[in-house]
């Protein structure tokens, strides 16, 4: 784990989300560190998926503040968050639909790169290819994003998010429905990911998979934060397990 | 340049040169007076895919477009006399203002909302024009054209070679929209606006980037036609028909690539001037009416995403 010392890569205060009379986010704080491997859980409805739309700006927040590399992005549009550093990838995969797997990840070196500079199409090509590559799906490069499979449509989104040259992603259930070999399959590819010095928040249901790849986890119950720490620590936590069994 | 473009470019220098040459070669008015229609529904088609096409936001407001091109047209010409091409040039810049106004007002809606809030633009700048007496109001206004310039030998024939340059301006725009990173931007938030704005898309700016030059484009196609007529009214120029055709022949012949509300336009156009004159322009519509709901049942991605399909996918991916 990094040093304590290290200024937080993400620092979320006092964060509230309202939808109507209903309280999603209540009064969440939580700093993630550089580097490391956060997992968020919770029942469904405790508000992880609210969350990250806030963090990625798909909502606005009612109060509280974002700030990401000292830099306050509470009021920042989407884009603007994606270039700045912050990808995600959706609980249910959104590709872009008309267009082929390498065109998918064009739309990010096009547009969240930021730099402007002209850049052959040939070296973007190969930029593509090459996390294309890490991804495993290489030979997928020419299909349309409507012919892959479950597993294939997940690894694309992460390539998508990946080919924004992240420091933070955000991977929403990005395990969810896949069988227990295609589990460890994206397990593997996001362990080696953290490895690149990307930080990563992992939402995720199957327990297993998140207690195996966090460093810290979070545990939100109906927008609260009721554990927060060590995967082994959430777990024994009172708390989480009435939230997840019931009393 | 790449290959594809030199064809292109010669294409469009071949199709003026040709347009140049008819009015030289043939004496007679009719065919110029008749393809002009078809050259300004190719313009307003090309223009409107822009934003309905390549964002796949509809825009029903086409006609208050139009409409505003010609009454910028007449207004310049009653109030200093101004040259066509000061008067195209003018209405081209009131279609982008009126585009981005539009586009600030309507863009953050999203599908048929948008599309509501544009008809309803329609309405009320028809109402304002017909309430303004300097331009005729609702009676409408009497043009008288000024003599003719070398070496055209009347002024239908003038006014179908601009409409000719106009149509190669609007493609060029489009062809070059589809084919740069706006155009993969445009493609990518039709698709998904969230996955796109997350991918670090900027949207509404696209959005609004597309509506202006969509705007400026169908507002100077419509300079031309009060000349053309010699006269100008509200509720021809306002008409709603423009916005039902020109979405029915960018629909019919598919909004994906360019070339389809081009073919789109040749292809309705035509046969509407032929059964203008053959058996009676009312019929027009309930053919426009038959041929969109074929397409919309038979080929929802217009001529284009038929021969896509028809024809085997050559090198998938690439260019």
């Amino acid at each position: 784990m990094p040093p304590e010392t290290n200024a937080p890569l993400l620092r979320i205060s006092a964060l509230t989300k309202r939808f109507g009379g209903f309280t999603a986010l209540d009064n969440v704080s939580v700093d993630i560190r550089p580097g490391e491997r956060f997992g968020l859980i919770g029942p469904n409805g405790s508000g992880k998926t609210t969350l990250i739309n806030c963090i990625s700006g798909a909502f606005r927040t009612e109060a509280g503040t974002v700030v990401f590399r000292d830099e306050d992005i509470t009021r920042l549009p989407p884009h603007v968050r994606t270039r700045r550093g912050i990808a995600r990838s959706f609980q249910i995969p959104r590709p872009f639909k008309s267009m082929t797997v390498a065109e998918n990840l064009m739309v990010a070196l096009d547009f969240a790169s930021g730099t402007g500079d002209f850049v052959p199409a040939a070296q973007r090509r190969d930029t593509l290819m090459s996390i294309l590559t890490r991804m495993g799906l290489e030979s997928k490069a020419d299909v349309s994003a409507t012919k892959l499979s479950q597993v294939e449509l997940r690894k694309m989104e992460l390539a998508r998010a990946m080919a924004t040259h992240p420091k933070l992603l955000i991977s929403d259930e990005a395990m969810a429905g896949l069988s227990s070999s295609e589990v460890d399959e994206v397990l593997d590819l996001l362990m080696s990911l953290a490895d690149q010095d990307i930080t990563i928040i992992m939402i995720e249901h199957i327990m297993q998979a998140v207690m195996r790849f966090s460093d810290r986890m979070m545990c939100l119950d109906a927008g609260r934060i009721i554990a927060i720490g060590t995967p082994a620590e959430v777990m024994a936590n009172q708390r989480v397990q009435e939230a997840y069994l019931g009393t | 340049m790449s290959r594809n473009s030199l064809f292109f470019w010669i294409g469009a220098i071949f199709f003026l040169v040709a347009a140049l040459l008819m009015t030289q070669v043939i004496g007679n008015e009719y065919p110029f007076f008749a393809c002009y229609v078809i050259l300004q529904f190719i313009v307003l088609s090309v223009s409107w895919s822009i934003l309905g096409g390549y964002a796949g936001y509809v825009n029903f407001g086409t006609s208050a477009f139009f409409g505003m091109g010609v009454y910028t047209a007449v207004f310049l010409f009653k109030v200093a006399g101004a040259p066509l091409a000061v008067q195209i040039a003018a209405a081209a810049a009131v279609g982008a203002l009126m585009g981005f106004a539009l586009g600030l007002l309507t863009l953050r809606m999203q599908g048929i909302f948008f599309s509501i809030a544009t008809i309803a633009l329609t309405i009320v700048i028809e109402t304002s024009i017909t309430n303004w007496r300097y331009v005729g109001g609702a009676a409408g206004i009497q043009m008288q054209r000024p003599p003719v310039i070398a070496p055209f030998n009347s002024y239908v024939q003038m006014l179908f070679f601009v409409q000719a340059l106009l149509v190669v301006l609007a493609i060029g725009t489009s062809r070059y929209i589809q084919n740069s990173w706006m155009g993969h931007g445009l493609q990518a938030l039709k698709d998904d606006e969230l996955a796109a704005e997350c991918t670090g898309v900027p949207t509404l700016r696209l959005k609004l980037l597309a509506c202006v030059i969509s705007g400026a484009l169908m507002c100077a196609a419509g300079a031309p036609a009060a000349m053309y007529l010699q006269y100008a009214d509200p509720s021809s120029a306002f008409n709603l028909n423009y916005s039902v055709t020109v979405l029915a022949m960018s629909l019919i012949g598919g909004t994906a690539h360019w070339a389809g509300p081009v073919v789109g336009a040749i292809l309705l156009g035509t046969t509407q001037q032929l059964l203008t004159v053959t058996i009676s322009s009312e019929i027009n519509l309930l053919v426009l009416g038959v041929m969109l709901v074929l397409f919309v049942v038979a080929a929802p991605e217009g001529i284009i995403g038929l021969i896509r399909r028809v024809r085997p996918k050559r090198n998938e991916g690439e260019g």
